[in-house]
Parts: C-alpha cells; structure tokens; sequence
C-alpha cells in the first residue's frame, strides 16, 4: 500500500449500461436495446479496458491493489460472463486484486443461469446483488419489472451453488403498494436466506415515464409517512431475522456480510469508476512524480458512444472534474459516515452542541453513543438522516 | 391588498438637469408676451385651476392635450416626457405628488395665464388634495362619458365646493362608442344644479371640445384677488425633494410677492431660508423675476428637507413679516401602522437609510425602531392610508432593493384602564394585559357608489364589517351614494377587495376619519409551540375572533415545513386558546440510495440547503419560512395555494 495515499482503501466499480428493458422508475445511466446507436457491447467493454490503461497511467506508482470490484448499472449481467469475467481480468492486471478482494456484481434474476454464475465464481467474483423488487405481481407490473418472482428463488439457490454470496434489492412505496404487499415481500425475502439485504424506498423523478404519470395524475404518490411505516415494518422484520442494519438502506447477517465496497463510499475512501458516467474520487495524495495533489472527484461523459469515442482517440472519458477542499471533505464524511451504524465522532462536528442535545431530546441521535463520543442516528434517525446532516453540518 | 385610486397623473415638472435649464439668474420669457410674464402678471389675466377626476377617466390625457393645444410643448413629445415621474406613479395611475404648470391661452386677443395644478386623486392624501385645492378658484370636474362619476370624484368635488370653487362639469372620452354622454350629462347637471347644456363634452384623445373647454376656464373662473402692497403671503401646497436640488416647494401667491435672493420665513416654524431661486414651470421649471399675486410657481431654499417646508404652512418674507398665517395647516396624523421589517436581517441599516430618504420626500411617513422576537429588527411605520402604506412598501422595495415584510396594517387604538391609565396603541403586541375599562377605535364615514342592484351587497358588507348605515342619495335612477360609519380597522382590512368582488367591479368607495368609538375589542395571540409570534398578534373585535384564530392556525399550519418535533399551533386570548392545530413532526427526510455517484450532487444540494436555512426565521426551535410570514400576513391567501408541505 502506497503511504502517499494514507491507508485508504482502493476499489474499482465498473458501470454497464445496458439493460434489457428501461424500467419505468429508472434514471439511472444506463440504455435498453434501440435507445442507444452505435454503443455495441463489445465497443463497451474495449473502452472499459481501455480506460484501465488510462488509469494506471494516472496512478503510477500507486502501488494499491483493489480491494473490492463492484459491477453495477445498468445490469451488467446484460454481458455474457465471458465478457464480465475479461473486465475483471483487466482490474487485476491494472491494479491487482488484494487476496481478500469483494468482487459483486448486480443482476437481473431474468439475465442469470448456474452456468454463468458458476463461471463468474471461478473467475473471482465472490457476491451477487439481486433486483428482485418485490415479491408481489401488481406492485412489479406498476415498476414495469418483468422477471418473475419464481425467478429469485432459483437464482439465489443458482448462486449459493457457485458459492456466491448473496444480496437481494428490494423497493418499497411503489405506487398502489400497500403495507401488507410490503410486508409479503420482506417474508418472501426471509424464506431465501440471503446475507444480506438493501431496501430502497422508491423515490420517482421528473424525467423518467413514471414521473410523467404522476405529473399527468396517473399514479399516486406513496406518502412518506407510509413509506415510514414500511421502513419501520422492514427493519422489525429483518432485525427479528438477525439481519442487523449497517447503513440506512443495508442489513447484513454478520459483518463480514456487509457490502464492502458500498462501506468504502460512506467512508470516503478511494476508488476509480471505469465506464460511461461513472464517478471517481481520489482523496489527497502524492503522486508518482512527487507532487502532491489535492482531493478530486471527477466522473465520465454519460453516452456510452461519447465514452468510446473519447478512448478510442486515446482521450481521458472524464466529463468534468471537481476538486475538494478541506471542508467540502469534512461536509461529505458527515453526509455519508453518518448513515452507518458505526456513526461519526462527535468531534468531526465542533461547535454544534445544542443541535446535538435537540437531535437527542428528538429521539434522532442516539444519546448513550454520543456521550461516549459517537453520533450514531436512531431508529427514527435514519429516516431522517438529511434532517440531521443539515443540523450538524451548519 | 388594494384600494381605491383615482386620478391618472399629471407631472409637470421637467428634469431639473436638463441641458437647455439655463443658468441660475438668467431670466427668460415663457410665454413670449410681456402682458403675461411671471412677476408683472395682473391678477386678472390669471386663471388658477385643477381637474377633479377618476382613474382612468382621462385627466393624463385631457392635460397633455391641453399643453399642445396651448404651445406649452408639441403634442408628441407631451406624452412621452410629462406624462409621469414616478415608475409608481405610471403603474397604478395615481398622483403622489402635485404639480403645477403655467400656459398662456388668449381669448377674444386678450393672453391669459392658465395655471393648471395636480392634485392627487386617493383618499388617504385628502389633506394635500385639499391644499391643492386652495391654490385654485376653479375645478374642471372631469367625468368619463361613458362610466359617470365615482366616490371618490365625489369627495374630491365636496372639497372643491367646501373651498368655494368654480366647478366646469366636463364629459370625456366623447370618442368612444360606449360612451352615454346624455345620460351621464344629466347626472352630472343634477349633482352640481346646472343646465344640461353647461356640462362640456370633450376628448382628450382627439383634442374635440378642449380650446372651448380653455375657453371656459378662462371665462367662469375668476381671476384671484389679493392685496399687492399688503406683507407677503403664499401657501405651500407642494413639497418635493430632489436629488440635485433639494427641497422644491410649490407655492401659491395670495399677498404682496416673492423675489429672488430674498429671505423668507415659514410661518410655522419662523423658520428661515434664502430664496436662492423662484420660477414658473411651463413645462420645464424657468427662473424668473419672482412671484405676484395670484401667481403659481415653485421656490428653492437648498433646504434638503421637506419637513423644513410643509403643506399647508405659509411662506412669508422674513424681513416684513405677515401677521396671520393663511389658515388651514395642519400636521399630518398616521391613520394605519404597519411594522416592516428586511426579510434578510442584516438589510436593517439599509432600510433605515432608506425610510431616511423617503422621508426627505414624504413629511406624512412617521417611523421608529421596532423589534420583533418573530421577524427581527424593523421599523414601526404610520401611513395616512393603506395606500399610502403600499406605495412606501413599493418604492423601499423597488428604489432601494429591499425585500420587506410587512405585518398586517392596524389602527390606533385608545386603551383606558380600570385605574383610569389612557395607552394609546399602535401596535397590537403592545397591546395591555389586565383590566380593562375601555377601548376606543377610530371610525371613518365612508361613501360607496354603486349600480343600485348591489345596494343589498354592500349592506351586507358593511353590516359584516360592523358598519352603521346614514343616509343613501340616488344620482341617478340606476346609481345610489351610500353613506356608513365604519370602523376603520374594518375598512383596512381587505374591504375594498370585497366592495369589488361582490359589486362585480361597480363599487367605489371614499373615507374621511370621523372620530372615534368605544368597541368591544380582544387581543387574540398566535403561539408555535407556546410561544407567541408577536408578528401575528391582532386586535379583532370579540366576535370575530374565533374566525380570525381559526383562519390564522389554519394557514400556518400549511405554511410551515414539519420539523423534528411536533409543533402545536394555538390561537388565544390572553391565556384562553381559541383555536388549535397540530404541525405533526416529520417522519421521513432521508434519501434511500447513496452512493459514489451521488455523492457531489448530494454535497451540492446540502450547501443549497444551507443558503435557505440562513433566511428561516426561528420562533423558538421552529424554523419557519419568510414566506410563511408574508403569505399569513396577506389578506386575501390563505395560504393552501402553496400546498400541504411535508
């Protein structure tokens, strides 16, 4: 591990955006068949390789492997194993990968066999996340999601099988999801055993085919009181199960369970985004020629096409690149660590005494850990984790 | 909020800096005939009158016409350059300000001076209409031939016969298909008792009708008449400060004359100024040899000031003094109180500079230091009216870029207590606990014209409005003049919004102060979380105070962002709560998802987030939105537009 870079983790996450249908709540960057011309999957994953080497350019003489891989989206089971599995080759022959190192990759339970998982397994990959949603047919239909449920049962035992680790997704306060349809899934969700759990309430925005019928009175809302409700009703149930909450939207059987490259986000450590609209932060370091850099974030033109073009030409794919100083650096540790369980010492926040005691009489933080020293939200807390970054931060 | 304006405006003052203003001293001609030259005029070429008029009744226009008719400047350029002086002033068609200006007209080969003086049209500056009035000896009583007259034409003509003038009844706006000249003629014949025939019809758009109507003014009005020899005496009917020259008073000459370099004094004060320069405006101001008797013009002192040269106040020369002043001066007294206070705290020192400037310019606007626990430092202000109070709202924002809050407007109230202690109240917070023997309140008698199928509306109105019916006049067979008592508080809030939407727009409404009456009045409180918004505190009258509660936990209770912990919302009086509502903490403020790619515009977002925080007021722990106040604080929100928050 390079001392210029502190001991700070590194990790690797690898954006494919390619799906096979658009789900009606998605924004993310990612493109279904026919809405992207002229970004073939093999043109992505030439480019991908191709920014590797573009990075180890920039972070010669960092001697750090990766210590976790994420393969999100997008789904990039959408590419064959064969192809996940050259991706993965091309982190190890840039970086390295530490002994240990996660590798996960998300996927559609629709895009999956034994045969492929199996395949990732043997190449390194160690952990697969799981889109399953919802258990319940009306609430998939209305998220536009087409596997179906009999289809997670059979991809997590597919997984185990290959000695995967298992994550399932789940999406709560979809429109017409009542709290008992909520209640089914988190069953369903117990029956199959997973390691681990996230569960995101569904947040609809402007730009996507359901923010349209909401605009036009189509769909209804869920109110976040209702949503509340099926947090609560979610953590009950996971927590009863031995599933213990490690960030605000993740539970886990036991630590070594935890996503740990997701850890490494909410802990500011480092990592290298490769492929179209993927973020990168490096914190301060010094780098190969000696001199030392300050913090950066930067992340890559969106299109898949611009993102080939740009590599092709031997280019940089970054699309813009913002610096951090000291204090935009302090602002995020308190955005991100706080929504972990392990929470943030008090001293990261100096001066903030009476928004302290006001977040504790408010049942908001928890006030045991804060007197020893750690800001830690409660159960009510982490629904109103922004609330309390804001009291904290300023 | 809005009321009543009438009057388009008439500026006649040109640009003091003009590059054609010749230097200080130089004396030319203004009308090029040495029979009417300022300062050698015989009385009896004078003619000084005004236009009483309705907004939008054509008084702008009718007067531009009359400068082009009369050579004082070319047609085109009159309605471009003289039309108005304050963006204010152009927006809402009212006359802050009164001007006057000199323009020669000759009858049978015989040059007059016509001096035509402005007066402004709304109720709440009646004090300054009624000086305006007092420079003249004739009104041209200016009706829309095709709307008839409104209420506050109506007062503004009482005043006009109270100050003994010569009234020409003129219908305008002939031009239009929609106009009834014959219908509104006979009205206009039997509300002054004249023939039929003697009410003039002219268009100041085409110009029809208007040399006859100057012809007029020359013939019926009479000349003025003072003593040359006698001390000198002239009224100030206007006082404007500008920029470049201070202080500009407009005066009327009733005795002896005025001269330039003199020393004059002001009889109210015996204060004295040098007359550093005396003149007529035709339509630029023009230095001249000074002022005769009866003669129209304006005075410079290089006071910077205008509370150093007051309407109504007597301009004598202090060298041979006169010994009466010529009457009718008084102080003007603040009818409505409003608290203003900078949305953004640290903007308090520019709204002191501000109201400071304003005040050069507006002797009626009083104010002093306030401090609110709600809404911070600020400034308690009293205005002559409610439009008074809009426009100094208006010209702070607008002039000195300030964003204001204003608290509702209330009334002066007269607090006797039970050991017989008299607190005279002008801000509803400072309103006294304990035993109280009684409260007065000031009342107004207001006039309302209407079509008479709404004669029902309006006393429904006024009787919700705690009013007391007087007499009703038909004017005509169609429209009534209603005469009622209200009390003012009542009047201030939203009545001519209401007069408006029930009568369809038909109703207009005039008001003098009439003293004042006992009334059955509480201090209804608003608390957040038990502590009491001084902003929102409001003295109703005891049957309206539960609506009054209940409406005002009602829209805060929308108005307000949920925060951490529940937020009970109370209306009471004195320790009773009246009302209640509860802002139910909030439950949810989290986004689910956050990871690498969020994490810049997540950061970004939070130091947005921040921005916004520093403008929340807090009341106690709870964070309340500026916009909260201003939308509780409006008459006619109720606050549900901005939606249920969460």
């Amino acid at each position: 591990m390079s001392s210029a870079s502190g001991a700070r983790d590194f990790g690797v996450y690898i954006h494919v955006p390619f799906c096979a249908v658009r789900c009606g709540y998605c924004d993310f960057n990612t493109y279904a068949p026919g809405e992207v011309e002229g970004a073939t999957r093999e043109g992505y994953v030439t480019a991908a390789l191709a920014e590797m080497a573009l990075a180890r350019e920039t972070m010669r003489g960092d001697g750090r492997p990766a210590r976790t891989v994420f393969f999100g989206g997008g789904t990039p089971t959408m590419l064959d194993s064969a192809a996940l599995v050259a991706l993965l080759e091309g982190v190890r022959g840039t970086w390295g990968l530490s002994a240990d190192a996660e590798v996960t990759t998300e996927a559609n339970p629709d895009s999956v066999t034994p045969e492929s998982l199996h395949a990732l397994a043997r190449a390194g990959f160690t952990r697969v996340s799981l889109g399953m949603q919802s258990a319940v047919p009306h609430v998939l239909a209305t998220l536009e999601r087409t596997h179906r449920p009999a289809n997670v049962a059979r991809a997590v035992a597919a997984a185990r099988e290959a000695g995967l680790k298992v994550s399932l997704d789940l999406i709560y306060g979809t429109p017409g999801e009542s709290l008992s349809d909520w209640r089914a899934s988190l069953e369903a969700v117990l029956e199959l055993e997973p390691d681990h759990v996230s569960a995101y309430a569904l947040v609809i925005e402007p730009g996507t085919r359901m923010g349209a019928q909401l605009r036009r009175g189509e769909v209804a809302p869920t109110d976040p009181d209702v949503q509340a409700d099926m947090y609560e009703l979610a953590d009950t149930m996971l927590s009863a199960a031995g599933y213990d909450w490690y960030e605000v939207s993740n539970w886990a059987r036991e630590p070594a369970d935890r996503c740990r490259h997701n850890l490494a986000y909410w802990r500011s450590q480092d990592w290298w985004g490769i492929g179209p609209g993927a973020h990168s932060y490096l914190g301060p370091r010094v780098q190969g020629d000696g001199i030392a850099a300050g913090a950066s974030r930067w992340w890559n033109v969106k299109h898949p096409r611009a993102y080939a073009a740009r590599l092709a030409a031997g280019e940089s794919p970054a699309a813009e690149t913002e610096p951090l100083a000291d204090e935009d650096l302090r602002l995020e540790q308190v955005m991100l660590r706080l929504r972990l369980s392990e929470g943030i010492p008090a001293a990261l926040v100096e001066g903030r005494a009476e928004a302290i005691a006001r977040l504790i009489a408010d049942g908001v933080l928890d006030g045991g850990a804060a007197v020893r020293g750690t800001l830690r939200l409660t159960r009510r807390g982490r629904l109103l984790a922004d609330l309390a970054v804001r009291a904290l931060a300023f | 909020m809005r009321t009543e304006r009438s009057g388009g405006t008439l500026d006649f003052v040109g640009e003091w800096r003009a590059p054609c203003r010749p230097n200080r001293g130089t004396v030319i001609t203004v009308s090029g005939d040495p029979r009417i030259e300022p300062a050698s005029t015989q009385p009896a070429l004078i003619r000084n009158f005004c236009i009483i008029a309705h907004i939008d009744h054509g008084k702008s226009t009718l007067a531009d016409r009359m400068l082009g008719i009369t050579g004082v400047v070319s047609e085109r350029a009159a309605r471009a350059q003289y039309l108005d002086r304050m963006d204010i002033e152009r927006e809402r068609g009212i006359t802050i300000k009164s001007q006057a200006v000199r323009m020669p007209w000759t009858v049978d080969g015989q040059p007059h001076a016509l001096n035509m003086i402005d007066t402004p049209g709304h109720v709440d500056f009646t004090y300054e209409v009624s000086r305006s009035l007092a420079a003249c000896e004739g009104a041209i009583l200016l009706v829309d031939a095709a709307q008839g007259i409104e209420a506050q034409t109506l007062a503004n003509l009482y005043l006009a016969l109270e100050n003994d003038l010569t009234i020409i009844p003129v219908l305008n706006k002939i031009d239009l298909p929609s106009a009834d000249p014959d219908r509104y003629a006979a009205e206009l014949a039997q509300l002054i008792g004249c023939e039929v025939d003697d009410v003039l019809r002219v268009s100041g758009k085409t110009g029809a009708g208007v040399p006859e109507l100057l012809d007029r003014v020359v013939r019926d009005i009479p000349a003025p008449v003072g003593d040359a020899s006698a001390p000198t005496r002239a009224m100030i009917f206007d006082s404007v400060y500008d920029t470049y020259r201070g202080v500009v008073t407009y005066v009327r000459v009733v005795d002896g004359g005025l001269k330039p370099r003199e020393k004059i004094a002001m009889m109210s004060t015996l204060a004295t100024h040098d007359l550093l320069e005396i003149g007529v405006i035709s339509p630029e101001p023009v230095p001249t040899k000074g002022l005769g008797v009866g003669e129209v013009g304006y005075l410079i002192t290089g006071v910077k000031d205008v509370r150093q040269s007051k309407v109504g106040d007597t301009v004598t020369l202090a060298s041979r003094r006169a010994q009466e002043s010529l009457g009718g001066y008084r102080d003007p007294r603040p009818m409505v109180y409003s608290g203003l206070f900078p949305l953004d705290g640290s903007d308090f020192p520019i709204l002191r500079d501000a109201l400071d400037k304003l005040q050069l310019n507006d002797a009626s606007l009083v104010y002093e230091p306030e401090s609110s626990v709600a809404l911070g430092f600020g400034f308690r202000c009293g205005y002559l009216g409610l439009l008074h109070l809009e426009i100094v709202r208006d010209r702070l924002e607008r002039e000195f870029g300030l964003d204001l809050i204003s608290t509702a407007p209330n009334v002066v109230y007269e607090v006797t207590m039970e050991d017989g202690k008299v607190i005279t109240v002008t801000n509803p917070s400072e309103y006294p606990g304990g035993k109280i023997r009684e409260v007065r309140e000031p009342v107004v008698k207001a006039s309302i014209l209407v079509p008479s199928e709404f004669i029902g509306t309006v006393m429904e109105l006024c009787q919700e409005r705690r009013g007391t019916m007087g007499t009703m006049n038909y004017l005509s067979e169609t429209r009534v003049e209603m005469h009622y008592t209200l009390p003012l508080a009542e009047v201030v809030f939203d009545f001519f919004d209401q007069l408006k939407s029930r009568t369809r727009g038909y109703g207009s409404l005039d008001y003098e102060p009439a003293g004042d009456q006992v009334a059955d009045l509480v201090k209804v409180d608003i608390l957040l979380q038990g502590e009491t918004v001084d902003a929102f505190s409001a003295v109703v009258h005891k049957d309206a105070a539960y609506a009054y509660g209940l409406s005002m936990v009602g829209k805060l209770k929308n108005l307000i962002d949920r925060q951490q912990f529940e937020v009970p919302v109370q209306a009471a009086i004195g320790s009773r709560v009246i009302a209640r509502e509860t802002i139910r903490a909030i439950r949810k403020d989290v986004l689910a998802k956050c990871y690498g790619g969020d994490i810049s515009r997540k950061r970004k977002l939070l130091e947005k987030q921040k921005a916004g925080k520093k403008r929340m007021k807090n009341i106690g722990s709870v964070e309340v939105p500026p916009e909260a106040f201003i939308a509780a604080l409006s008459t006619s929100d109720d606050g549900s537009d901005k939606g249920k928050k969460k």
